[in-house]
């Protein structure tokens, strides 16, 4: 029984306390809702509160005005107030074929972007957990490296490498593999080249700490018991590592879904992603109503994944307590 | 597995290729005469001159610098807190909610964040009036709110990696726990502060989105002066740029590694002579 669990159960048992215990009962509630109370409402008021305004907008009406939305609430007569709701911006959602292409495809290049970081990731966080501690410690920082660095410049890095006589096209030429550019940049591909690059720290991190915890021993019982490396890596070292997988993908799938900056400065601009969808309603049509009503689209979209997420950190918290 | 050798040399080989060789070409090119960014044209550093003199790009520079600076260290304030309620206070009234909204900023899309924050701003100013048009003061504080949450994550696991007894010790001694806080768990945590207001300093210092939505008229950052940029086509100043920022946080995180290394080092010395004493007493024990 871990030590947590012990001092679990003296805070329930009243008076059964240490003193620890009861010096934790003395001083700590004043302080305690003060060090949570403080984060709590700076998020309550700029990042929950938010999208309840979100939701009161999608439902007005677009007006040339600054802001550029009717108020829901009308005074109808001088005691008697109505409120409009205007289900106009989500029946567009609905009616208009942009919309839901922009949808569909936004999930589905999130999609294929979450699986090939994982098929680069995997191998990478794999190779680096099982390097030699020293070795480690540089890997790790080398792979943390570029998420300092900054990720609108990163994206730019690649127009430079992928235009008709950039690097790439350049290099192939050179190499005579072919004669004439190829077309990359303003493609699908430019955006999964950058989806990829852009989020691949977000795969490996949760996957090498999580690969980094394994027992080898595992791996050792199971070729004494005469399983070939790949059925050793298949039977014991995936599933083990599955938690790991999942908080990765979801840590790449869900920001890929809204992403904004890549499909613009690498894919072609008749792409459709469902953050530029939302951010021209907003910044070239003006139309905030129907900009709130996409994202509060998008939002339900997410919620469940981003609830898994939370659920899957909390447990590798609790995890990591009682190691 | 040793004949998996092979097999790793190449993954490490790709996965560090891919993720470096695009800003090696960044930081060569930056140093190019030609204006065609791809084309070799001879060594210079002009570019690096007209950069200085950019009047544009040095204004939004200076205001992303100070918007970095402010956000970065309310954001590690905030961060710790949240990190200490929710490594450290077990369950209490509405952990899920709270936990659910510091793991929420780290992957919304950022034109979520970006356009709810516009909205609540707006919405505020009708109300009470505040804040007063868009501009720093705006940028701040969507800054703040999601890189916080980077922060709190950071913090919440070195803090459950920690050893509590430390804590408990101090306590059991008659320390109240703030003098804990300050005297035992925040010399130990430093380093993950540090990283933290590393990683926020950097994240605010590069947000294009959530800032677009926010920013008022002139209060331009970097990161939307380049963008409007990009658009027009590759630039070789933005790869002097690029290079001046990449060499910044190079060596931020270099002196931030070796300092965390020596802590570390330091501390493996201290549990080293703890050992040691506690073994001599117990075999001065087993004589006496």
């Amino acid at each position: 029984m871990g030590r947590a669990r012990v001092r679990a159960l003296a805070r329930v048992e009243p008076g059964g306390g240490d003193q620890v215990t009861d010096w934790l009962r003395r001083w700590l509630p004043a302080g305690r809702t003060l060090v949570a109370s403080v984060p709590y409402l700076w998020l309550l008021l700029f990042f929950l509160i938010p999208f309840v305004i979100v939701l009161k907008i999608s439902f007005s009406q677009s007006a040339i005005a600054m802001p550029p939305y009717e108020p829901l609430l009308h005074w109808a007569s001088e005691k008697v107030a109505q409120v409009q709701l205007n289900f106009g911006n989500f029946a567009f959602l609905v009616e208009d074929n942009l919309y839901w292409k922009s949808y569909l495809n936004s999930i589905f290049v999130a999609g294929v972007s979450t699986l090939l970081c994982l098929l680069i990731g995997y191998p990478l966080a794999y190779a680096m957990a099982r390097s030699s501690p020293a070795t480690r410690n540089i890997l790790l920082l080398l792979a943390v490296l570029p998420f300092f660095t900054s990720f609108l410049l990163r994206v730019y890095a690649w127009i430079g490498l992928l235009k008709n006589n950039g690097l790439v096209n350049n290099a192939l030429i050179a190499l005579g593999v072919i004669d004439e550019p190829i077309q990359m940049l303003q493609t699908d591909f430019a955006v999964y080249v950058g989806m990829v690059y852009s989020y691949l720290p977000f795969m490996v991190l949760p996957l090498y700490s999580n690969l980094e915890k394994l027992d080898l021993t595992l791996l050792e019982a199971a070729a004494d018991l005469g399983c070939r490396p790949w059925q050793a890596f298949l039977k014991v070292t995936l599933p083990l590592s599955l938690p790991g997988i999942i908080a990765g993908c979801l840590l790449v799938f869900i920001p890929a879904v809204g992403e904004f900056v890549i499909p613009s400065l690498l894919g072609d601009p008749g792409m459709l992603m469902i953050g530029k969808v939302l951010w021209t309603e907003f910044f070239n049509n003006r139309d905030w109503p129907v900009a709130s009503a996409v994202a509060i689209a998008l939002l339900l979209f997410l919620v469940l994944p981003i609830m898994y997420l939370d659920k899957a950190q909390n447990a590798a918290n609790e995890e990591g307590e009682r190691g | 597995m040793q004949g998996f050798s092979w097999f790793r040399m190449l993954s490490l080989a790709v996965g560090f290729g891919f993720l470096y060789v695009p800003i090696a070409s960044l930081i060569v090119y930056s140093f190019n005469k030609s204006k065609l960014v791809t084309v070799w044209g001879g060594f210079s550093t002009k570019w690096y001159g007209a950069l200085l003199q950019n009047e544009q790009i040095l204004n939004a520079a200076w205001l992303s610098l100070r918007v970095a600076a402010i956000s970065a260290t309310l954001a590690v304030a905030l961060g710790t807190l949240a990190g200490m309620a929710l490594a450290r206070f077990g369950p209490f009234k509405g952990r899920t909610l709270f936990s659910g909204l510091t793991t929420a900023p780290l992957v919304m899309p950022e034109v979520i964040t970006g356009l709810s924050l516009l909205l609540l701003f707006v919405t505020m100013e009708q109300l009470i009036g505040w804040p007063a048009g868009r501009g720093m003061t705006t940028i701040i504080i969507a800054h703040v709110t999601f890189t916080m949450a980077f922060v709190t994550v950071i913090v919440q696991s070195r803090l459950t990696q920690m050893d509590e007894s430390l804590e408990e010790a101090a306590m059991d001694l008659g320390a109240r726990p703030w003098k804990v806080f300050f005297v035992i768990t925040l010399p130990i945590i430093f380093p993950a502060l540090l990283s933290g207001w590393l990683l926020a300093f950097t994240l605010s210092l590069d947000d294009l989105v959530i800032t677009s939505f926010v920013a008022g008229p002139g209060s331009s950052t970097l990161p939307m002066v380049i963008f409007s940029k990009v658009r027009l086509g590759v630039s070789p100043d933005i790869n002097a740029l690029a290079t001046i920022l990449v060499t910044i946080v190079a060596i931020g995180v270099a002196v931030a590694g070796v300092l965390m290394a020596r802590q570390q080092k330091i501390r493996d010395r201290d549990a080293q002579m703890a050992l040691a004493a506690n073994q001599q007493m117990i075999e001065s024990l087993k004589k006496g």
